[in-house]
């Protein structure tokens, strides 16, 4: 199922009906669907956001939508958008205004590739969560059964602006498993963390990193060789219990066809570690094969070599601003490589793959989109904001929910203290759906259970 | 774009410039970060050197740039890392900052000189360059003492012209994982107990074979320069019972050992006693998190706090492939409290005189001419350097990255044309 086909009324009666409700089959509903509902069924009771009426004033508006308001406001209550303008609020009457002077307001941004929760801090190997790379495999797990909700790095990252972000398996198996798009709230477990209504990502891998993991131990994939065969050997796979699934006595319940099946009805998003430009043109082959669809290479740090084909497509770039050389297949990586996928209509996005970065993605946004116009390609203010708003909600399928200061849209918000695009600025408000989650100069209690009583004096 | 002006820069004739040694460069009209605050000024340069700062008079027959709008400021010293020791970190052909054999196996390997392995053609010099950077601390890693780092400057294809001290330090690591990290104390104690007798007995032991030491003479002999502070001892710590080890330690002997740290996640929690004993501590300002047991206590503010309470604080990328960063990991703890002319000397003055290359580091008339012209804010992302001047010379901002995307700035299909055919027969 997709968000856009569900209603905030029908989503509440899906989180609260599934923990009663059990595995038997709705009407109206697949066999699968179903069997969706009840595994993402937050079992922590979910509180009810009444956000109040907001308006800020006296900021500029920076809509991710195309118009930047040099003076202008944004008006949220109940959780969503209300209205977004230039200069005055029409009216304040019952609201609460915060006078934002110098300040700038930008969507929530969006980080498509994050390890946080599945790879928390501390670095200690009980938290390892991230990589089950036990065999090649692993379309049947899910991020959000090992997501921590305590990870200190969560709040960190909220802190740095980014209200949504997908927790995804690591790159070690060729299909890792699914990942999660989740709110950056604090929670006592990830379900009810997950944002309403967005898909599961399908994490891919292509390249050098499965072929180590397992090459090294000897076993199947050594080779880029062998990475194919492997996946191309899942979707045959795939295909036929797929077929099963239409006879009138449904198969056994399989975990790794569920989610395979899921990619290939578009139900899930396609989400591929890839670096280099002809492993890319492997995955789309591998892609069209077996009729599924690839929503976002990550990493991608040769997209600009391929650039016509992945804009001609609509496949989102997810990448970084400047990071190469760690291995052989990010050796070519170019700082214009967001740049230049703009510039022909393609979707790049900045993401972190970083506990660290993603409390810096304005920074790393800000870069990239330097380094474009120094090398002669325009590029918009609006145009890279949507690097880490607009765009990185395509990818996760929510584009319609988030993204863009509009109204209708949810009120997950951020206040910067100066311009976005600068090392000196950081967010001064946070909002998720209309709530205040951070305040840099307010009271700041840790989310984190185990951040508490480190700070006690011996 | 970048490169065409680079490449404009390298083929203009320098007027009066007869011998390269002689060569003369004015930089007038911008903001310049002098040692005694930020102003308008003119820089003249002789040769490799600074000759002369705000005597415009002097500069007749001179090169002349003009940082009309722009920021001036030292060349950045990147004070740890592995550069011209590896190429992509993956293939082990390609990286020698770590000894394998018998000497990898010891954790004591004061004899690893990396220097001998830097290599002054790897693609990441130019890259880094084009980052403002034109020194760095090239180190070893592994072990309790990793060997000998080299402060290198980032422009020529020798290891005789690049490599500006062999031994910039020693570095030792202590902290958790492996064994208690008392084992690690305990080691350096000995390690450094054991030199001094090596020092004091050498000669007996020349004469007799003196039979005593636990560690192989090569590394004795090889650590001395730091036991007179010819080199300074380079400790990688974070946890603050394990920079206070090392303050204790130290201070057991009567030794002139010149500590610096490196890591310092805590160090923050000894600000007083590294500023009393004029430590200076080499920290990432972007740890803010607690990302190891060792690392309870990081936050974005290490920075800020030291420097108020006198330490000289600078900084790393820790991170070689793209220590072209670096001046924005200084924008960073700016952003979080330090003043930004702390900012910038941090990356610049303060590591220059930790490693004892007090030449250069500075804009001042003597230092060595190794400069950045900022195209606005050096410490603002969106800034970029528009000449590095290393030594005098200019630094050519192109790099394999640029040609990479002069290949590919436009889309023909395949990134090189057919060849024309060879003329054919009539």
């Amino acid at each position: 199922m997709r968000w856009r086909e569900i209603g905030l009324g029908s989503l509440l009666a899906i989180l609260v009906g599934c923990a009663s409700a059990g595995p038997t089959q709705r009407s109206g509903t697949s066999h699968l669907e179903e069997a969706e509902r009840v595994g993402h069924a937050a079992i922590e009771v979910a509180v009810a956001s009444d956000a109040p009426l907001v308006i800020i004033t006296d900021a500029r508006i920076m809509t991710a939508a195309g118009a930047i308001h040099e003076r202008g406001y944004l008006a949220m209550a109940h959780g969503r958008i209300e209205a977004v303008g230039a200069g005055d609020p029409p009216s304040t009457d019952g609201a609460h205004v915060i006078k934002a002077t110098g300040m700038v307001v930008t969507p929530g941004l969006i980080d498509t590739h994050s390890h946080l929760g599945v790879y928390p801090a501390p670095s200690v190997k009980a938290h390892s969560d991230g990589n089950e790379m036990t065999t090649p495999v692993t379309a049947g797990v899910w991020a959000e059964h090992a997501f921590w909700p305590q990870d200190p790095g969560i709040q960190r990252a909220l802190a740095g602006g980014v209200t949504t972000l997908m927790a995804l398996p690591g790159s070690g198996n060729l299909i890792g498993g699914r990942g999660v798009t989740l709110h950056t709230v604090p929670h006592r477990g990830s379900r009810a963390m997950r944002y309403p209504g967005a898909p599961d990502g399908v994490k891919m891998a292509c390249g050098e990193n499965p072929k180590r993991v397992y090459g090294t131990r000897n076993s199947s994939p050594q080779t880029r060789m062998g990475n194919l065969y492997l996946q191309r050997s899942a979707f045959i796979d795939a295909v036929a219990y797929q077929k099963k699934l239409e006879e009138a006595e449904p198969p056994k319940r399989d975990l790794k066809m569920e989610t395979l099946v899921g990619l290939m009805k578009g139900e899930l998003l396609g989400h591929v570690h890839c670096y280099r430009a002809d492993d890319m043109l492997n995955m789309l082959q591998l892609a069209d094969e077996f009729g599924f669809k690839i929503r976002s290479f990550h990493h991608a740090v040769e997209a600009y070599k391929i650039r016509d084909v992945l804009a001609e497509r609509d496949v989102s770039v997810s990448t970084w601003a400047d990071w190469w050389g760690f291995k052989m297949e990010a050796y070519d990586a170019i700082q214009e490589n967001a740049a230049l996928l703009a510039e022909v209509g393609g979707k790049p996005i900045i993401h972190s793959d970083s506990a660290r970065g993603i409390r810096r993605l304005n920074q790393e946004t800000a870069k990239a989109m330097a380094h474009g116009r120094r090398a002669g390609i325009e590029v918009s203010e609006n145009e890279a904001l949507r690097w880490i708003t607009y765009n990185a909600a395509w990818a996760l399928g929510i584009e319609e929910d988030v993204g863009t200061l509009e109204p209708g849209k949810r009120a997950d918000i951020v206040v910067w203290d100066g311009a976005p695009f600068s090392v000196y600025s950081s967010p001064r408000w946070v909002f998720v759906d209309g709530v205040l989650r951070h305040d840099s100069e307010g009271p700041s209690t840790p989310w984190s259970d185990f951040e508490v009583g480190q700070e006690v004096q011996p | 774009m970048r490169w065409l002006l680079a490449a404009t820069l390298l083929g203009v004739a320098l007027p009066g410039a007869a011998h390269a040694a002689e060569r003369c460069v004015v930089i007038s009209g911008g903001s310049v970060h002098f040692p005694d605050g930020t102003r308008q000024g003119t820089i003249t340069i002789r040769g490799e050197l600074i000759s002369d700062v705000d005597e415009p008079g002097v500069s007749e027959g001179c090169e002349r740039i003009d940082a009309t709008g722009k920021v001036v400021t030292a060349g950045l010293i990147e004070p740890y890392s592995a550069l011209g020791l590896t190429e992509v970190d993956l293939e082990k052909g390609t990286v020698d900052h770590a000894p394998g054999g018998a000497l990898g196996a010891r954790p004591v390997r004061a004899s690893f000189i990396v220097a001998d392995a830097y290599n002054p053609r790897s693609t990441l010099i130019p890259i880094s360059r084009m980052g403002g950077i034109t020194s760095a601390v090239t180190a070893p890693s592994g072990g309790l003492v990793s060997g000998q780092s080299a402060f290198v400057d980032l422009l020529g294809s020798t290891q005789a012209e690049v490599v500006q001290r062999r031994t910039a330090a020693f570095h030792v690591h202590l902290g958790g994982g492996g064994g208690s990290r008392s084992d690690r104390i305990a080691g350096l104690r000995n390690l450094l107990s054991e030199a001094r007798l090596f020092r004091d007995k050498g000669e007996e032991w020349r004469k007799m074979r003196y039979r005593g030491f636990v560690t192989p003479v090569t590394e004795l002999a090889a650590i001395q320069p730091a036991l007179f502070g010819r080199a300074p001892l380079a400790v990688h710590v974070d946890r603050a019972s394990d920079i206070e080890a090392i303050l204790n330690l130290i201070s057991e002997g009567p030794s002139p050992i010149r500590l610096i740290l490196i890591g310092g996640a805590e160090a923050w929690m000894h600000a007083a006693a590294l500023a009393e004993k004029k430590i200076p501590v080499l920290i990432d300002p972007l740890l803010e998190s607690p990302e190891s047991f060792d690392r309870m206590g990081a936050r974005a503010d290490n920075a800020k706090r030291l420097h108020e309470a006198g330490v000289q604080v600078m900084f790393s990328t820790f991170w070689t492939h793209n220590m072209r960063t670096l001046a924005q990991v200084a924008g960073n703890a700016v952003r979080a409290g330090l003043p930004k002319r702390a900012g910038i000397d941090a990356i610049t003055r303060v590591p220059a005189e930790a490693f004892g290359m007090t030449d250069r580091g500075a804009i001042a008339v003597g230092k060595r001419a190794n400069l950045v012209v900022w195209s606005g804010d050096p410490l603002e992302v969106t800034s970029a350097p528009e000449r590095v001047l290393i030594g005098g010379k200019d630094a050519p901002l192109v790099s394999r990255q640029t040609r990479l995307f002069q290949r590919y700035k436009e889309l023909p299909g395949t990134p090189v044309p057919a060849l024309p055919l060879p003329k054919g027969a009539p």
